[in-house]
């Protein structure tokens, strides 16, 4: 190891410094890289690097820095669809058989499965995000549904009509709008990438099929059944949460964010107590009343740069990151989810997330977006095609096949 | 009546020019001319050069920044790829209609801004000049998130300004849809480029001769007169330089595209394109090719407007 020091991130002496690349948050990762230096007794020090706010810039700058051969970076938070581009192109070092074994305890399946690639573990799951349907219990209540029970969207949208109240989601173009396609689809028991494969000419698309159907009918049912806001083609997830602290809001499937986000309005005294105290939350929407949802999955992996000259150390340090008590402390102090399944047992997460078994039993069902190496592209074409929702109709999905793969056989752009 | 200007000098010949040859002095001069610009070229060459040929090389290959082991040589596919696509050609629709519009709007603008300019009072003219210039010092970033939080349907206020007008409303959504998100990106590049006509259609005006104003005045021209067979003539190399350096730069939009809509709603530029392929997709090739194009779109608006209008830079800078 000491030939390893001596080519020092720390300068000559004391310890090797390992970089962390971090998604912003609230401070948390950078509290965690605090105490696993301390918890290293010495051998190393992590220090926190920021990322941009927005996924694609992140990958961007990642991809950028790791094809230049970077060493500067050894730990990065890679967003759930990154791991397969970043393993493919051998940007990441292989994970050791015996953390493998370690990190992958407990963990949610739909985390482990967006770290794995290729049937490798390839990145090592750190906090996992679900989407939960949101509801007003007035609302609910009014409308005469009973939330115990799975629900449709289609139950939803003639309740937010019926009780003339909105109904939230994400009809942006951005990834969010592949978030909902996913989960939609994956729900309706189809899947964007039927057959799945390295080479991007054999990559088969799941588009035009008839849950690829079904989905892109909800998309547009939704999108145009007039309770959905003004905005619905360029709103967010954030337009969607403010839109649930309205008095107009009804439903509204989301990160479970919102939650935080609310209560530090009460906090800060700019929205009254009633409104969290109305807000219910269960299991996202069905798209067919007699098959279970398959919910959004986000979240984040740690990957260890192939460049970094401590690969060994930062593999001790993506152990120490992801324990369970700093992902219990990371979700009740920055609002992330754990990808541990365990963590949601912890006091402290249950007393400040009175959801936080609907969030485990929602990570255990969700599906992962379509893991390749060629996921911005895919995600892309999506975007074009399904965009604006209410444009949707019974080609779509072929369109979407067909543009993407074009666009992966290098016949068109994207 | 014709044009009033002023006819050109006749060229003084030195007095000690050997018939047919250059003399020592000037060939001395002309030497340290290259000394001293010499550097600032190589410089230029390396920074600009370079990467347009790196650009030229690499878009003759299927090149993927994340794999590169399976970089091949294509030769001209890409360019037929590109050329083939009807987003190509959609994104320099869109690109042409923002150019056009908004140079147009800007020419007209920026020199009622000048006039206003020059004719202030003297002790308002410093005030005057740094309140039109505040724009242009703005990042486009900032300036077109600002417009975006102005036209955005939570954040905005305009929708409440504008609710008067028929077809606008609280509910309005400028930006899911494509003409008006066109509008409202426009309004952006206008309000933050119309300074800079402004700025140089200024140093024009104060190339008009007085003598001639005077004259065209004792003759009983009118105002509009005036500016029509006086000004405007005698500017008009000013002129051309404005819009051709407006031209230029308006035809490789980007800021205020990608942070407004991101491309949705058929508001992508040439840029944004050559973006999407090199840093998003990674597709090195593609990218470069698309750059390429753009690059050789850029070189022929210039050659159109010096060749075809006859500008004289030189004669621009007042050097004539």
């Amino acid at each position: 190891m000491g030939g390893l020091a001596a080519c020092g991130g720390g300068g000559s002496s004391g310890p090797p410094t390992l970089t962390w690349y971090i998604n912003p948050d609230s401070g948390g990762q950078a509290k965690i890289a605090a105490s696993c230096s301390d918890a290293s007794n010495g051998k190393y020090r992590i220090e926190t690097s920021v990322l941009p706010r927005n996924s694609d810039a992140q990958r961007e700058q990642l991809v950028r820095r790791l094809a230049a051969g970077d060493d500067s970076i050894d730990i990065m938070s890679l967003d759930v669809v990154f791991a397969p581009e970043l393993a493919q192109a051998r940007f990441l070092a292989p994970v050791p058989a015996a953390v493998a074994s370690e990190v992958s305890k407990g963990v949610v399946p739909g985390a482990l499965q967006s770290a794995t690639w290729d049937g490798k573990l390839v990145a090592v799951p750190f906090w996992a995000n679900t989407q939960l349907l949101w509801y007003r219990k007035s609302v609910a209540k009014a409308a005469g549904l009973d939330m115990t029970k799975p629900v449709t969207w289609d139950q939803l949208i003639k309740a937010a009509q019926d009780q003339k109240k909105l109904l939230s989601a994400q009809g942006r173009r951005a990834e969010s709008l592949t978030v909902w396609f996913n989960a939609l689809i994956e729900s309706a028991g189809g899947h964007i990438i039927d057959k799945n494969s390295t080479d991007p000419t054999k990559i088969k698309l799941g588009f035009d099929t008839p849950p690829g159907k079904r989905a892109g009918e909800v998309m547009h049912d939704v999108a145009t059944s007039g309770v959905v806001g003004p905005a619905f083609s360029t709103s967010s997830e954030d337009t969607s949460a403010l839109q649930f602290e309205s008095p107009d809001a009804g439903f509204m499937v989301n990160w479970p964010y919102v939650w935080a986000q609310a209560n530090t309005k009460v906090a800060a005294g700019t929205l009254p107590q009633s409104v969290p105290d109305d807000y219910g939350w269960t299991l996202y929407p069905r798209v067919d009343e007699n098959t279970p949802s398959a919910p959004p999955l986000g979240g984040i992996n740690l990957g260890v740069s192939k460049f970094s000259h401590y690969v060994n150390f930062a593999y001790q340090a993506t152990e120490c990151i992801t324990t369970d008590e700093n992902q219990a402390d990371y979700m009740v102090t920055n609002g992330n989810p754990a990808s541990s399944a365990a963590v949601y047992d912890n006091p402290d997460v249950q007393k400040n997330y009175p959801m936080a078994d609907t969030i485990r039993e929602s990570l255990q069902a969700s599906a992962p977006r379509p893991l390749s190496p060629y996921y911005s592209e895919i995600t892309g074409g999506l975007q074009r095609e399904y965009h604006p929702p209410a444009d949707v109709n019974e080609s779509t999905g072929k369109q979407a096949d067909d543009l993407i793969s074009a666009v992966l056989r290098g016949d068109q752009l994207l | 009546m014709t044009a009033t200007t002023l006819p050109p000098r006749k060229k003084t010949e030195p007095v000690s020019a050997p018939p047919g040859g250059i003399s020592d002095r000037s060939r001395a001069e002309r030497r340290l001319g290259w000394m001293l610009a010499g550097p600032a070229f190589v410089v230029m060459l390396l920074v600009t050069a370079y990467p347009i040929l790196q650009a030229v090389w690499y878009s003759l290959f299927n090149y993927r920044l994340t794999d590169p082991g399976n970089r091949s040589f294509v030769g001209l596919r890409n360019y037929w790829v590109i050329l083939t696509d009807g987003l190509w050609w959609q994104a320099v629709l869109t690109t042409v209609l923002i150019t056009v519009v908004t140079v147009a709007v800007e020419l007209v603008l920026g020199f009622a801004l000048a006039l206003v300019m020059s004719k202030a009072l003297a002790s308002i003219r410093p005030v005057l000049r740094a309140a039109i210039l505040i724009p242009y010092a703005v990042i486009t970033v900032v300036s077109a998130f600002s417009w975006q939080f102005a036209f955005n349907i939570t954040t905005g206020f305009v929708n409440k300004w504008l609710a008067w007008l028929p077809g606008i409303g609280v509910d309005t959504d400028w930006f899911g849809d494509r003409w008006t998100s066109l509008l409202v990106i426009c309004l952006a590049e206008i309000w933050k480029t119309t300074p800079f006509i402004s700025l140089l259609l200024l140093a024009g005006l104060a190339q008009v001769p007085d003598v001639l104003q005077e004259a065209a005045m004792v003759d009983g021209a009118t105002w509009w007169q005036r500016m029509r067979k006086v000004t405007i003539p005698n500017m008009k190399a000013a002129i051309m330089v404005a819009v051709l350096f407006r031209t230029l730069d308006a035809f490789r939009i980007f800021d205020s595209i990608f942070v407004m809509t991101a491309g949705a709603n058929g508001t992508e530029s040439v840029s944004f394109l050559a973006y999407r392929q090199t840093i998003s997709r990674v597709e090195i090739g593609l990218g470069s090719a698309v750059s390429v194009l753009l690059f050789l779109a850029v070189v022929l608006i210039a050659f159109v407007f010096i060749k075809g209008f006859r500008i004289d830079l030189a004669q621009a800078r007042g050097e004539r």
